[in-house]
């Protein structure tokens, strides 16, 4: 029930009618905590993320504005918010890989272009190619290459690294395979060993539990927790809102604008995440249901 | 039908080359190696960043290029007054290192100017970039006929020659001399740079390359510039491209960025092997070219071409992941399999 609930949620946020409907109805006046509320007393150093003030836009309209946001360290966030409201331009953007219109992002308190190599990322499954001659192995010793300078070949060192995070995934037995040769599941989960296996303090994650099925999602969810106890600190795009509640520690609510950031108990409100969704919520009871079962 | 088929002379065709006439032989087979390895593994990364036809596009956008250098050279070199029309494509190292140097740096900057352009209309409009290599390289081509026509009093710079270069002149070329010591004919020198710089390169960034082909995300997070990382390829690609069919025309050196990738891919899928298959694979194309060229006495590059063709239709008759004998036998044991009863019982999911 629950889950046809968000199957028509996420037919109704379809992009093109999103298109429609952005036009029509007026900007979502929203009032956003102060941007260093989360991270008050800690040294910039100590702050794994800080955007100031960032807009982006593809060609001329923006597609997100004026985003302030300060990130506390060693939290599992998540990030929601409607097809197209710009969740993976913000952590492109965030990554430098898209030109910014204003503002600045700085990781541990480092302009981010500066910074990168203290953060891993995993980019949605579609935007690489799948039948690229390489193995499973050879994916996961990607991410070791931040670590070895110009010229170095991985060593003993960065394979031993790397299958351990191949273990953590439980995809060990097919490290030999070539890439095109996986589900999609296990695509992803290849994506996220290699995110393990740079061992960042700061990490991007774009819906990593897309088609993957309801055992990874919940082991790789405890992996996610075991990075967390380690004082690293976790974004992850995230479209099922139920879920969201439990797996994380904080909410990142956006459309195109921020809409709210916060611990999950605050943020996972009817009305904010109605502002959110642009009204159309009400629709679905299932989600209704979610935020009183938060509320009690 | 006997008169359609040369005789299959064995000493002519296959010892010879090798014996009495290696001088001749010798460079053109190490010249077709150089090209076709040079071109095969910058091929590779083509092949991955699904831009095969990038090369093509380079080495028909050159022709402005050379024809503006060219008028320039003229123009600098003011050799026009003397009325001596200067015949680019048969002898192009026979009127000193400035008229080369000049034709070169005019073909690497339209190379250059090429993929730029590719790049500006498929990331600037909704146009996909096969459709930007289109509009690219026609619009250049055709720019170059028309300078080379308006021109054609100036210009003694024929389209057909330019793009059909012959590797069999490639012995009676120049020989480069150090003292007193005739080392190599000078195409074969500047190609053989061309080629270890290419190899070069490869191994030194080989991670570079390899994660800013796969994920260009990755590669920035890493602090690798993907977008440096691009340009500096197909600059590299157009220095190769340029470089290489000064001498052996353009036939054999699309055919050859391709070629031993593809034919790589077809019998491993790791990507070292890939670049060691796609060097082996230059390698048979030149000797088994060169031999059918004498054979059939006929364009040695072609020839280069068709050989290198049909290594790639054995590997994909017997590659063992796609191939088609594989692929019989995969069904008949299957099918084998099913009728015999054995019915598979595995799952997957740990438990
Ligand atoms: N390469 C692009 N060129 C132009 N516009 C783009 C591009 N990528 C995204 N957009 C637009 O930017 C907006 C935000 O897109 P984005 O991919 O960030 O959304 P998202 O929140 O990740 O959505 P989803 O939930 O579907 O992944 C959308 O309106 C989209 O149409
Ligand atoms: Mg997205």
């Amino acid at each position: 029930m629950l889950l046809s609930g968000l199957e028509q949620l996420n037919n109704m946020l379809h992009p093109s009618f999103m298109v429609q409907e952005k036009d029509k109805i007026p900007r979502i006046e929203t009032t956003p905590p102060p941007a260093n509320l989360w991270t008050k007393g800690l040294a910039v150093e100590d702050i794994p993320l800080e955007i100031h003030d960032l807009t982006v836009a593809y060609h001329h309209k923006p597609v997100l504005y004026g985003i302030d946001l300060a990130v506390p360290p060693g939290k599992l966030i998540g990030i929601i918010g409607p097809n197209g409201a710009g969740k993976s331009t913000l952590i492109k953007a965030i990554m430098g890989l898209l030109p910014t219109d204003s503002g600045w992002v700085k990781i541990f308190g480092k302009n981010n272009r500066k910074n990168l190599k203290r953060v891993g990322y995993v980019p949605q499954r579609e935007s690489v190619d799948w039948d690229f001659p390489v193995s499973v192995m050879d994916v996961v010793l990607m991410g070791r290459y931040g670590k070895l300078g110009l010229f170095k070949r991985p060593g003993k060192e960065d394979r031993d690294i790397a299958s351990a995070c191949l273990e953590k995934v439980k995809m060990m037995p097919y490290a030999d395979r070539q890439i095109a040769n996986l589900s999609g599941g296990q695509q992803q989960r290849v994506f996220l060993a290699r995110a393990l296996a740079q061992e960042s303090d700061l990490y991007f994650m774009d819906e990593p539990f897309a088609g993957v099925d309801a055992a990874t999602e919940s082991s790789i969810i405890g992996l996610l927790h075991e990075l967390r106890q380690k004082g690293k600190t976790i974004l992850v795009v995230h479209h099922d809102l139920p879920t969201a509640r439990n797996y994380f520690d904080m909410l990142v609510l956006l459309n195109m604008r921020l809409v709210d950031f916060g611990p999950t108990e605050e943020v996972f409100t009817y009305e904010k995440l109605q502002k959110t969704y642009g009204g159309r919520l009400t629709i679905l009871s299932e989600v209704a249901e979610a935020v009183r079962q938060n509320k009690g | 039908m006997s008169e359609m088929i040369p005789a299959l002379d064995w000493q002519a065709i296959f010892v010879a080359p090798w014996t009495t006439d290696f001088s001749i032989y010798g460079w053109i087979f190490l010249m077709g190696f150089l090209v076709c390895a040079a071109c095969g593994l910058a091929g590779n990364y083509l092949i991955l960043r699904r831009m095969a036809l990038v090369g093509d596009a380079i080495s028909h956008s050159v022709l402005p290029g050379l024809a503006i250098a060219f008028l320039a050279a003229n123009a600098w070199t003011n050799r026009q007054a003397s009325g001596e029309g200067i015949d680019l494509a048969v002898e192009p190292s026979g009127h000193g290192i400035s008229y080369g140097f000049a034709i070169f740096m005019g073909a690497l900057i339209a190379g250059v100017l090429t993929t730029l352009m590719i790049e500006i209309i498929h990331t600037r409009t909704r146009i996909k970039q096969d459709a930007a290599i289109g509009i690219t390289f026609s619009t250049l081509f055709a720019f170059g006929v028309v300078l080379i026509s308006v021109y054609a009093d100036k210009v003694d710079l024929d389209a057909d020659c330019v793009l059909h270069g012959e590797i069999a002149f490639v012995s009676i070329q120049p020989f480069f001399t150090i003292g007193a010591y005739q080392l190599a004919p000078s195409p074969v020198i500047r190609m053989g740079c061309v080629t270890f710089l290419t190899l070069g390169l490869m191994v030194v960034f080989y991670k570079e390359l390899l994660v800013s082909s796969f994920d260009p995300g990755l590669a920035s997070s890493m602090g690798i510039n993907a977008t440096f990382v691009h340009y500096a390829l197909m600059c590299w690609l157009s220095v190769i491209v340029v470089s290489a069919f000064e001498a052996v025309g353009a036939i054999l050196v699309i055919a050859m960025l391709i070629l031993p990738g593809a034919t790589a891919s077809m019998l491993t899928t790791r990507f070292p092997i890939v670049l060691v298959l796609s060097l082996l694979h230059a390698a048979a194309s030149s000797v088994l070219g060169l031999h059918l060229a004498i054979w059939l006495n006929s364009s040695t590059a072609g020839c280069m071409v068709v050989a290198g063709a049909g290594i790639f239709c054995v590997a994909w008759v017997f590659s063992p992941s796609q191939g088609i004998l594989q692929n019989w036998l995969k069904r008949r044991r299957n099918s084998k399999r099913l009728t015999g009863g054995e019915i598979g019982t595995e799952t997957v999911g740990e438990s």
